[in-house]
């Protein structure tokens, strides 16, 4: 799923300077999990804007707002509010919000910063371990990804900088390489490790991405 | 003569650093370099070591090698991406820069522009077998060269990783990508390094032994708790915070340090992280 983090409220009322009315938009799926724009965020959100004085025409939680069928669907259900509105806030990724934004013509602004596609641990424990890089070299590290869980996605080993175990960059998060280490030693796999790999193919995954199966 | 040249006829080698200046005018580490000039057989030029922005590498290489210095160019692959990276090999080939240090670099996060984006197009084993390619003529994307260079390519060795098989597969990796020589994280006790001797024994390259004058307890500090696995040896620390001149104290047990491994090594890498100016006194005090 992809994890988000509210925005400061701030930065969201210096978003929608000259606007005075709003409608809100949340998501039922990973901004629920998130607890960053399900019911109870849409609600918060409502009652906090209308406190700083706008004037909230209406909300709405679609189940998936990056379904762009659907969403302009609930909107066109929404009609009369979203009419109503000089600007959209929409509490969801940025997928959402684009899916949002493809559908109207008043201004729509983010509620939320996208932070990475995550694994879900347990509750309100996220982990970033694909980073959708378009080319899956996953088999080649005992099924875990350097591209994404080693800071500098390193390919052929770890760098010099972790430090007992852990990574340079954060000392809080472990160094991927160790755990590959004894992954692979585990499987009896470590002699792959001895290969040099090549550089990614990063022309594998240049933005924007775009799929169209059966086309 | 070159790096690999006095790495054949020397019976001890002896490089040192100095990092370019974080500005244009490069008299003052210039300065530093003049008066060790025939002293040491190296000087590693870092790029944007820590992550803090300052001269390129290149450029400071090249004044260096003006000045009559065998310079060592390091490269990060921190910065740039896999054209960035290979043009300026090419334009250290056309400078006569020979020598060329490769190494992953420090994250962005830990330098003075955080904000940057972290580039680690290429890693450092890629890199030094990128720039084999190069010598042959031909670039990392299959395309012919118009002419090309031959370089003296090295890495780095974290002696104090662990678990230690994982940097040794990766030493190997470097070995096998065509590096020649490599440079240590500094070692502050004898014990230490024998057992990373006995560790790599049998590798076909050569070990700069890193050599680095703690200057204040602030670093001993620093050491242990981001560096070393193994603090830094009791008497030691003991030394500098007694002393009357801290970092006077600091180079003279690098001093001896050297003199006391200087039958056990072939060769030396001296850091100096921030006292270069030092590097007279250190040079004179451990007799070399």
């Amino acid at each position: 799923m992809i994890i988000t983090k509210q925005k400061d409220f701030d930065e969201l009322l210096g978003m929608m300077d000259g606007q005075d009315s709003v409608f809100i938009v949340g998501c039922g799926e990973c901004a629920t999990t998130c607890r960053t724009g399900g019911e109870k965020e849409v609600g918060e959100m409502s009652v906090k804007l209308t406190e700083k004085g706008k004037t909230v025409t209406g909300t709405v939680v679609i189940n998936a707002p990056c379904l762009e069928l659907d969403t302009r669907r609930v909107l066109r259900q929404n009609k009369d509010a979203v009419e109503k509105t000089e600007a959209i806030l929409v509490l969801a990724c940025g997928a959402g919000v684009q899916a949002v934004a493809e559908a109207v013509d008043c201004s729509v602004y983010p509620g939320l910063d996208s932070l990475f596609l995550g694994n879900v641990f347990r509750h309100q424990h996220f982990y970033e371990k694909c980073s959708t890089c378009g080319e899956c070299v996953i088999g080649s590290y005992g099924g875990i990804c350097p591209v994404t869980r080693c800071s500098k996605s390193l390919l052929n080993g770890p760098c010099g900088g972790s430090v007992k175990g852990m990574c340079e960059v954060d000392n809080k998060k472990e160094c991927v390489w160790i755990a590959i280490y004894d992954r692979m030693k585990k499987s009896n796999t470590i002699d792959r490790l001895s290969k040099i790999l090549p550089a990614k193919r990063h022309s594998a995954g240049t933005i924007p991405g775009r799929v169209i199966n059966g086309a | 003569m070159g790096l690999r040249e006095l790495f054949v006829q020397k019976d001890f080698v002896v490089t040192t650093e100095i990092p370019p200046p974080k500005g244009v005018n490069a008299a003052s580490s210039l300065d530093i370099a003049k008066k060790i000039l025939r002293r040491v057989d190296g000087i590693n030029v870092t790029d944007n070591q820590r992550g803090i922005m300052r001269m390129c590498s290149l450029a400071f290489s090249h004044l260096l090698k003006e000045i009559g210095h065998n310079p060592i160019m390091q490269v990060c692959t921190r910065d740039r991406n896999r054209l960035a990276l290979q043009s300026d090999i090419l334009g250290a080939g056309a400078l006569g820069i020979e020598n060329i240090c490769i190494m992953t670099g420090d994250h962005p996060k830990l330098g003075d522009h955080p904000d940057a984006k972290p580039v680690f197009d290429l890693d450092s084993i890629q890199l030094i077998k990128v720039i084999k390619e190069l010598e042959t003529g031909v670039c990392m994307s299959g395309k012919r060269l118009e002419s090309s260079a031959k370089f003296f390519v090295g890495g780095v060795v974290n002696p104090f990783f662990e678990p230690f098989e994982l940097e040794l597969i990766k030493i190997k990796k470097k070995i096998d990508a065509g590096a020649e020589f490599f440079q240590t994280q500094p070692f502050f006790d004898k014990e230490s390094l024998e057992k990373f001797l006995e560790e790599v024994r049998g590798l076909n390259t050569k070990f700069l032994i890193g050599i680095s004058p703690i200057k204040s307890v602030k670093m001993i500090n620093f050491l242990n708790e981001k560096v070393l696995t193994k603090k830094i040896p009791e008497n030691i620390s003991k030394r500098i915070e007694t002393a009357e001149n801290q970092t006077e104290e600091g180079i003279r047990i690098a001093a001896e340090f050297i003199r006391e491994i200087k039958g056990m090594v072939r060769s030396i890498h001296i850091m100096p992280i921030g006292i270069e100016s030092y590097l007279p006194y250190l040079l004179d005090e451990a007799g070399l």
